[in-house]
C-alpha cells in the first residue's frame, strides 16, 4: 500500500495552488495512493539493470540551428490575454518576487 | 537601519563562508528553446514565439549553439561535461514565465566539478571551486505600478514584459567557499570579475553587469570561531543577496552583511534564512523572501526535450579553441605592456583590463591606454555612480590619445574632450571641432599674445633679460589665460624666452 498521506496531498495542492475541502484531502489521498500503487507495479518487471528513462523514445540530441524565425506581433501576442496595458500583459500584483 | 559591527572584530569572532550563483546571458542569436530573436529592449513582447508565452501545442527545441556555449564555458571553468545531461521542469506560480515553470537542469547539469582561479588585490591567488554550470531559461520583466517607490510592496498591478523570457542562461554555483576571511568582499568581486573576463574571452555574453547579461546572487554565513583544540562551530545560517548589479556592489553587499550577521549573531540572535536585496543607493541589504528546504520545486525531467549527449569529438573540439585562462593572460599582457606590479594590480582592481586591450588593439600605446582609463574615467565613473565601461568607447579613447600624440591636444584640453565625449557629443574630433578646443599651434598667434603679455609687464620683462626665467612665470601664466588654455605650456615658455630677447628695448 502507498505511503501518501493526508499531509502531502495539503502540501502538493498548496504548492499547486488548488483550494481543497477536507473532505476532498481524504479522498483524494486514497485515490492517489491507489495511483502510486499502479505506477508502481512497473517495479515488479524493472530490474537493476534497466536504467531510468525519461523519455519512451531513444532519442537524443536533436538541435535546433541559432537562426531567427517568425515572431508574433504584440497584438497576437496580448490577444488572449485577460488584461493589458500598452503591449504589456497586466496581471494582479503579485505577493512575492522572482525565484 | 542595521546594526553593524566593525569589520575587523566581525572578523576576529567569526569565519566568513561564502557562496555564489552567477547567472551568464548567452549571446546566441535566439532563445535556449524558441526562434525567437534573442534580443531583450524594444516594443514589449515583440521577440517571442508561442514557445516563449508557453503556448499550448507549442513545443521547445533545444538551440545547438547554447549547448556549444554552455560546454565551452564548462570547459573554461575547469569543469567536467555530462556524458549525458536532461533538462527538467522547475516548478513555480509567478507571472515572469507564462508556463508556471521554467526549464533548467536539475540533477544532470551539463558541466561541474571545476575550478576558477582568482587573483586578489594583495595579490593572493585562490582557487574558487565550482559545483556545476547547468543550462536554462531567463525569465521576463516585470514592472510593478502603484504604491509609492515602484517596488513590489504596494504595487497595484504588474505589466508583464515576455522579450527576455527564454534567452538562454548558464547558471554557474560554486562549492562552498571556506578560507576567504578577511578577504571575503575582495574575493566576491575578484571572482565575479574573472567569470567576467572568462564569458568575454569565450565570446560567448555581452556580460554586461549594469544590462543584466551577468548576475550574481551572493549567499554568505559566518561560523563562530571556537579556541584551538575544539571542534569547529557547526556552519552559520545563510542569506542570499540578489540585486548586485556592478562588481562594486558586490563587494560592498559582502562586506555589509558580514557585519550586519555579526552583530545580530553577537548580541545572542539568530539569522533567518531568506534572500536579501542590496539597494546601491543606500548601501544596505533589506529582507525579501523567506527561504527554507521547504522550497519545493517538484523538479522533474522536461517531457519535451531529449537528453544531451555531446560527443567526444564535440567537446575536444571545444576545449582547442578555448583562449587563456584569465591568469595566464593576465602574466601575459603585463610582459608585455611592460607595466610595473603595481600599475597592473590597479588596472586589474579596476576591472578594466579588456578596455586596456581594446584600446591598445585600437592604436594607442598601452600607459596611454591605462593612464585614461583608470585615471580620468574611472573618476568620472565613480563620481556618476556608473560603470566605467558605460561612459566611453576603447575606439574613442584611442581616438583622444592619438589626438594627444599628434600634439593637438594638451592633456588638459584632453579631459575637457573626454568631458564632451562622456557627455555624448560625438567622437573626440567632433568634440574638439564643436567645442574649439584644439591646441593653438600657430606660433603667430602665440607671439602675438607674448609680445603683449610682455610689453604689459615690463619689470617682468627686465628680470628675464637679467637671466632671472623663473620670472617668466607670470608671463606663461597670462599667455595660458589669453589662449584660454588651449596652448601647450612647454611651447609657449620656449617661445617667452626667445621673445624677451627678440623685443626691442
Amino acid at each position: 500500500m502507498s505511503e501518501i498521506t493526508q499531509e502531502q496531498v495539503t502540501h502538493l495542492a498548496s504548492l499547486a495552488r488548488i483550494a481543497l475541502t477536507p473532505e476532498e484531502i481524504v479522498s483524494l489521498t486514497s485515490e492517489l495512493g491507489s495511483i502510486m500503487d499502479h505506477v508502481a507495479t512497473v517495479t515488479e518487471v524493472a530490474t537493476p539493470d534497466v536504467p531510468a528513462t525519461s523519455h519512451p523514445i531513444p532519442l537524443q540530441n536533436v538541435f535546433r540551428d541559432d537562426v531567427v524565425g517568425q515572431t508574433l506581433t504584440a497584438e497576437e501576442a496580448l490577444a488572449g490575454a485577460p488584461d493589458h496595458d500598452g503591449s504589456r500583459f497586466r496581471v494582479t500584483a503579485i505577493l512575492g518576487e522572482e525565484q | 537601519m542595521a546594526k553593524l559591527m566593525d569589520y575587523d572584530r566581525a572578523l576576529e569572532l567569526f569565519e566568513p563562508v561564502l557562496g555564489f550563483e552567477v547567472h551568464i546571458e548567452l549571446s546566441t542569436k535566439t532563445k535556449m528553446f524558441s526562434d525567437a530573436p534573442n534580443y531583450f529592449g524594444g516594443e514589449p513582447n515583440t521577440n517571442i514565439t508561442p514557445v516563449d508565452l508557453g503556448l499550448p501545442g507549442s513545443l521547445p527545441v533545444v538551440n545547438g549553439q547554447a549547448v556549444r556555449y554552455a560546454i565551452s564555458l564548462g570547459l573554461a571553468l575547469g569543469c567536467s561535461i555530462a556524458p549525458t545531461s536532461r533538462f527538467a521542469r522547475k516548478n513555480y506560480f509567478y507571472p515572469d514565465l507564462a508556463k508556471n515553470y521554467q526549464i533548467s537542469q536539475s540533477d544532470e547539469p551539463i558541466a561541474f566539478a571545476g575550478s576558477v582561479e582568482v587573483e586578489l588585490p594583495n595579490g593572493r591567488m585562490f582557487t574558487v571551486p565550482i559545483e556545476r554550470a547547468h543550462m536554462e531559461e531567463d525569465a521576463g520583466k516585470l514592472t510593478h505600478v502603484g504604491g509609492a517607490t515602484g517596488r513590489i510592496q504596494g504595487a497595484e498591478y504588474s505589466l508583464v514584459d515576455y522579450n527576455r523570457a527564454g534567452v538562454p542562461l548558464v547558471e554557474i554555483v560554486t562549492d562552498i567557499i571556506y578560507g576567504a576571511e578577511a578577504d571575503a568582499p575582495e574575493l566576491a568581486k575578484a571572482y565575479v570579475s574573472t567569470i567576467r573576463d572568462i564569458v568575454v574571452g569565450l565570446g560567448i555574453s555581452e556580460a554586461r553587469m549594469e544590462r543584466g547579461n551577468l548576475r550574481c546572487d551572493a549567499n554568505i554565513s559566518l561560523r563562530r570561531r571556537t579556541p584551538e583544540g575544539e571542534p569547529p562551530a557547526p556552519l552559520g545560517t545563510r542569506t542570499e543577496t540578489k540585486n548586485v548589479n556592478s562588481l562594486r556592489s558586490v563587494e560592498r553587499a559582502i562586506r555589509y552583511e558580514i557585519q550586519r550577521q555579526a552583530a545580530i549573531l553577537d548580541d545572542g540572535g539568530t539569522i533567518t534564512q531568506e534572500t536579501r536585496h542590496w539597494h546601491e543607493d543606500t548601501g544596505q541589504t533589506s529582507a525579501g523572501r523567506p527561504k527554507s528546504d521547504a522550497d519545493d520545486y517538484r523538479y522533474f525531467p522536461e517531457p519535451d526535450l531529449l537528453p544531451v549527449v555531446p560527443s567526444a569529438e564535440l567537446i575536444e573540439e571545444l576545449r582547442a579553441a578555448l583562449p587563456e585562462a584569465p591568469a595566464i593572460r593576465r602574466r601575459r599582457l603585463k610582459a608585455e605592456w611592460n607595466f610595473t606590479d603595481l600599475e597592473f594590480q590597479d588596472l586589474t582592481n579596476s576591472g578594466l583590463v579588456n578596455e586596456v586591450i581594446e584600446t591598445v588593439a585600437a592604436g594607442a600605446a598601452p600607459a596611454a591606454a591605462r593612464k585614461w582609463w583608470t585615471g580620468e574615467i574611472a573618476r568620472t565613473a565613480n563620481a556618476q555612480g556608473v560603470d566605467a565601461t558605460t561612459l566611453v568607447t576603447p575606439l574613442q579613447v584611442a581616438q583622444l590619445v592619438a589626438l594627444v600624440d599628434a600634439g593637438t591636444l594638451t592633456d588638459r584640453l584632453a579631459r575637457q574632450v573626454l568631458e564632451g565625449v562622456i557627455a555624448g557629443e560625438g567622437t573626440p574630433q567632433q568634440v574638439v571641432d564643436a567645442r574649439g578646443l584644439a591646441v593653438v599651434s600657430d606660433d603667430g598667434a602665440l607671439i602675438a599674445a607674448i609680445d603683449e603679455a610682455l610689453q604689459s609687464q615690463p619689470d617682468v620683462l627686465a628680470k628675464i633679460r637679467d637671466g632671472k626665467v623663473q620670472a617668466a612665470g607670470a608671463v606663461i601664466g597670462a599667455v595660458m589665460k589669453a589662449m584660454k588654455g588651449q596652448a601647450d605650456a612647454a611651447r609657449v615658455r620656449e617661445l617667452v624666452l626667445e621673445r624677451a630677447t627678440a623685443l626691442p628695448e
